[in-house]
């Protein structure tokens, strides 16, 4: 006689308390004020006087066992045995004695870790699967992060940005990297090609037809198998049918190009937030270090260093000074294909006499 | 003998600069011996190899799970193979991912994360992701023999799978009041209440698509909640902020009067502040919008009032099908301090949810539901009141019939006579 399998047992989401570092538990909701002695290092006081340091350190998300037992080491060291991440991977270590907080900051270096990543400072890139682990994925996406944030490594270290900055990327158009003060997604260039003697087999027709946002696809037979075609003049090259029919392929190692996107901003602090905007199409998707694309971003981050006032996002430096001066301060530039043509589109044409000379 | 190691220049070029590199823990897995997984991170680096080279991605889905539960893996095959059809890296041909909930906040004892190191180390690849864009701890790289018994030894530790497909998601809530001043919620307990009501629409996947719960304490909404949750609940105060003059006075004498006209005062997007000639602040909290920005900068003379609450907002995501959206405000606050009050947000959640299943499309999110149905069909499907902050302006075209005006406007009077 068989034995019955074992059943889940359905615990969702774990009580956080038994897990977190005693005294963020001691003082849970009863926090005054916070300060920030230095980049990377937040100071929280409690309303009973109680304090507490936390240390901010880079990770590169993607871990093997032996980096995560590192960071417990250091922990167990440290931080009486706790930590808790961001969610932009970073580690976060808290002491709740002052007088440890620079040597956790020298282990956490001496380890490799760069401690950071807070105010004013390009944090962590938020980070897709890419070809590590994605079925649908246009390039990498550790990669990626791992290549810009080594450029951009003095900033994750330092609070000099005028306001903090969120970089994003997304290893397709489906943008699971989310808004970003700067985005770097894939853009594909061409429509799919179809595989049309796997379609019939692989692929729901109907709802696939029902996917594409430009009502471009509709049921063929090919070579006398049922199919699906594309209407390429209709075809926005987006993706979407990829997923639902992997017959019909979208990424391409040459036409599937990389565009970047800024003025994204989630806070409510200030404006209401904001989705990020084009600025820049074309870009090769050239691993394993997309010198390309971290050119117009450095680019992008000098400008706005330079120019925006203190506390300003990049979105709001921008609705500031104007998009013609944004795209002269980056010499970037201006293509028909910034001015959006989709429904909703006019609300984002000038209609007024406002323009800077 | 050990399997060598495939050659990767590319990757290898991943290993220098100052940041921390995945391509050295990949290595240090692939070349850790007599470990189970190291044959696995050998061809899973040969696998990622070619993909630089080619500039392809050769993974596809499959169907591999857990007993009992309909989603939660992410299983992942190589589509690598050569002309005989055999993988060309057969020891990481299967190569699957287990989305695991972690705590709400994503808090950790050492303990508790070494043991999970532990169960990964026998039956993954030893590799993982703290965390995935939804929230989940991903466990990448199992085979599918090894996925059953790594979940059960996950489960035992009191930990749970999370979402995948058409279902209710992991949810995410910031730090939240555990160490955060500018908290207005107990996110752990309204992320727990929301995620843990729905684990069958998460753990047996049959929504029309996708449904995400996210949580942020104050509405710098560190979670990124309104973009990309289908619910974003956001903590706020209904109150006057909290002014202490005398570290107001400190701040100016601090940092100059320029830089708090400059930096606070004229920050104000409603032209809510004044700086007092004696150094102290003016608020008119009438028409402070919450947005946080003079609260961030003086975080010790400034605070959120003490009448906390929620605002939910419904129907956030990203491009596609229809563009981007993002959440609309449908409870412009709810009190969220008794059990009775956390039984109202469940009874909300599960209003949504149950509209959700019943009206979407096949692949819609609620949000593009919402706009192919106009929010007021919404709206009297879940049985809510409208509410003038859930616009930003009235409608802007005539093109709308207004037969029954009166009776409109008499609901109006009723409602705000009843209070």
């Amino acid at each position: 006689m068989s034995t019955a399998p074992r059943m889940p047992i359905e615990s969702g989401v774990p009580d956080p308390f038994p897990y977190m570092h005693p005294t963020l538990k001691n003082n849970f909701g009863a926090w005054s004020y916070h300060d920030r002695p230095r980049p990377g290092v937040l100071h929280h006081v409690a309303k009973n006087g109680d304090q507490v340091w936390t240390v901010r350190a880079g990770t590169q998300r993607q871990m093997d066992v032996y980096t995560i037992r590192k960071l417990c080491d250091i922990a167990d060291e440290f931080a009486e045995g706790f930590v808790r991440f961001t969610i932009r991977s970073n580690i976060e270590y808290m002491v709740t004695d002052e007088s440890k907080v620079q040597p956790l900051i020298d282990k956490l270096q001496g380890e490799g870790f760069p401690v950071g990543g807070t105010g004013n400072s390009i944090s962590m890139i938020s980070h897709t699967q890419g070809w590590l682990h994605c079925d649908i994925p246009g390039t990498d996406a550790s990669g990626v992060v791992k290549a810009l944030m080594d450029e951009l490594y003095e900033d994750f270290i330092k609070e000099e940005m005028p306001n903090r900055v969120r970089i994003t990327t997304s290893c397709c158009q489906i943008n699971c990297g989310g808004q970003g003060d700067i985005a770097i997604n894939i853009q594909h260039t061409k429509p799919p090609k179809i595989n049309h003697d796997l379609v019939a087999n692989v692929c729901e027709r109907p709802s696939v037809v029902a996917r594409c946002p430009v009502a471009a696809i509709r049921p063929a037979m090919v070579n006398g198998k049922p199919s699906l075609e594309v209407d390429e003049k209709k075809c926005v090259c987006c993706g979407a049918c990829f997923p639902p029919c992997p017959p019909m392929q979208i990424n391409d190692p040459e036409h599937s190009k990389l565009a970047i996107w800024i003025g994204g901003k989630n806070s409510n602090a200030r404006s209401k937030p904001t989705f990020h905007k084009l600025v820049a199409a074309g870009i090769p998707n050239n691993p394993p270090r997309w010198p390309e694309a971290s050119e117009v971003v450095k680019k992008i981050l000098g400008a706005y260093k330079e120019n925006a006032k203190d506390w300003e996002r990049m979105g709001e430096w921008v609705e500031r000074i104007g998009w013609p001066r944004f795209f002269e301060l980056t010499g970037l530039p201006f293509t028909k294909y910034h001015i959006d043509n989709w429904r909703g589109g006019r609300v984002n044409l000038n209609a007024s006499a406002h323009i800077r000379f | 003998m050990a399997k060598k190691m495939h050659d990767t220049p590319m990757l290898d070029q991943l290993e220098s600069g100052p940041w921390p590199s995945f391509v050295t823990g990949l290595k240090r897995l692939a070349n850790d011996e007599g470990k189970p997984y190291a044959d696995m991170m050998k061809d899973l680096l040969g696998q990622l190899e070619t993909s630089y080279q080619t500039r392809k991605g050769y993974w596809k889905g499959g169907t591999v799970g857990v007993i009992g539960y309909g989603g939660g893996v992410i299983p992942r095959f190589t589509e690598l193979v050569n002309e005989n059809k055999e993988p060309k890296f057969p020891e990481a041909a299967e190569f699957h991912t287990l989305r695991i909930m972690p705590p709400a906040g994503m808090h950790y004892d050492t303990a508790t994360l070494r043991k999970m190191c532990d169960v990964w180390e026998t039956y993954g690849s030893g590799l993982v992701a703290f965390h995935g864009q939804s929230g989940d701890i991903m466990f990448q790289g199992c085979t599918t023999d090894n996925v059953q018994k790594a979940f059960d030894e996950f489960n035992e530790m009191g930990f749970d799978l999370g979402g995948a497909g058409p279902a209710v998601r992991t949810g995410m809530s910031c730090v939240g009041a555990a160490r955060c001043e500018h908290s207005c919620a107990n996110e752990q307990r309204i992320h727990r209440t929301l995620v843990n009501k729905f684990l069958d629409d998460m753990h047996r996947p049959a929504l029309p698509y996708k449904f995400k719960f996210k949580v942020s304490g104050c509405p710098n909404d560190c979670m990124n909640a309104i973009q990309r949750a289908d619910m974003a609940v956001i903590g706020t105060w209904r109150d006057d902020m909290k002014v202490d003059q005398a570290e107001v006075k400190n701040f100016v004498a601090g940092k100059g009067r320029k830089y708090v006209i400059d930096n606070v005062i004229t920050r104000c997007p409603t032209g809510a502040l004044s700086l007092n000639d004696d150094d102290t602040l003016a608020v008119e909290n009438k028409n402070c919008v919450r947005c946080m920005h003079c609260i961030n900068v003086m975080t010790k003379a400034l605070s959120p009032g003490d009448d906390h609450g929620v605002t939910i907002l419904v129907g956030g995501k990203r491009t596609l099908k229809i563009g981007d959206l993002m959440g609309t405000v449908i409870v412009p606050f709810m009190k969220l301090d008794s059990d009775d009050d956390f039984e109202q947000l469940e009874e909300f959640a599960g209003n949504v949810i149950d509209f959700f299943a019943e009206n979407a499309l096949e692949h819609e999110r609620t949000g593009e539901m919402i706009e192919r149905i106009g929010l007021m069909n919404f709206l009297e499907g879940i049985g809510i009141e409208i509410d003038p902050n859930m616009i930003t302006s009235p409608r802007m075209n005539p093109y709308i019939r207004t037969d029954d005006w009166d009776d409109e406007a008499q609901k109006w009077e009723e409602r705000k006579a009843a209070g």
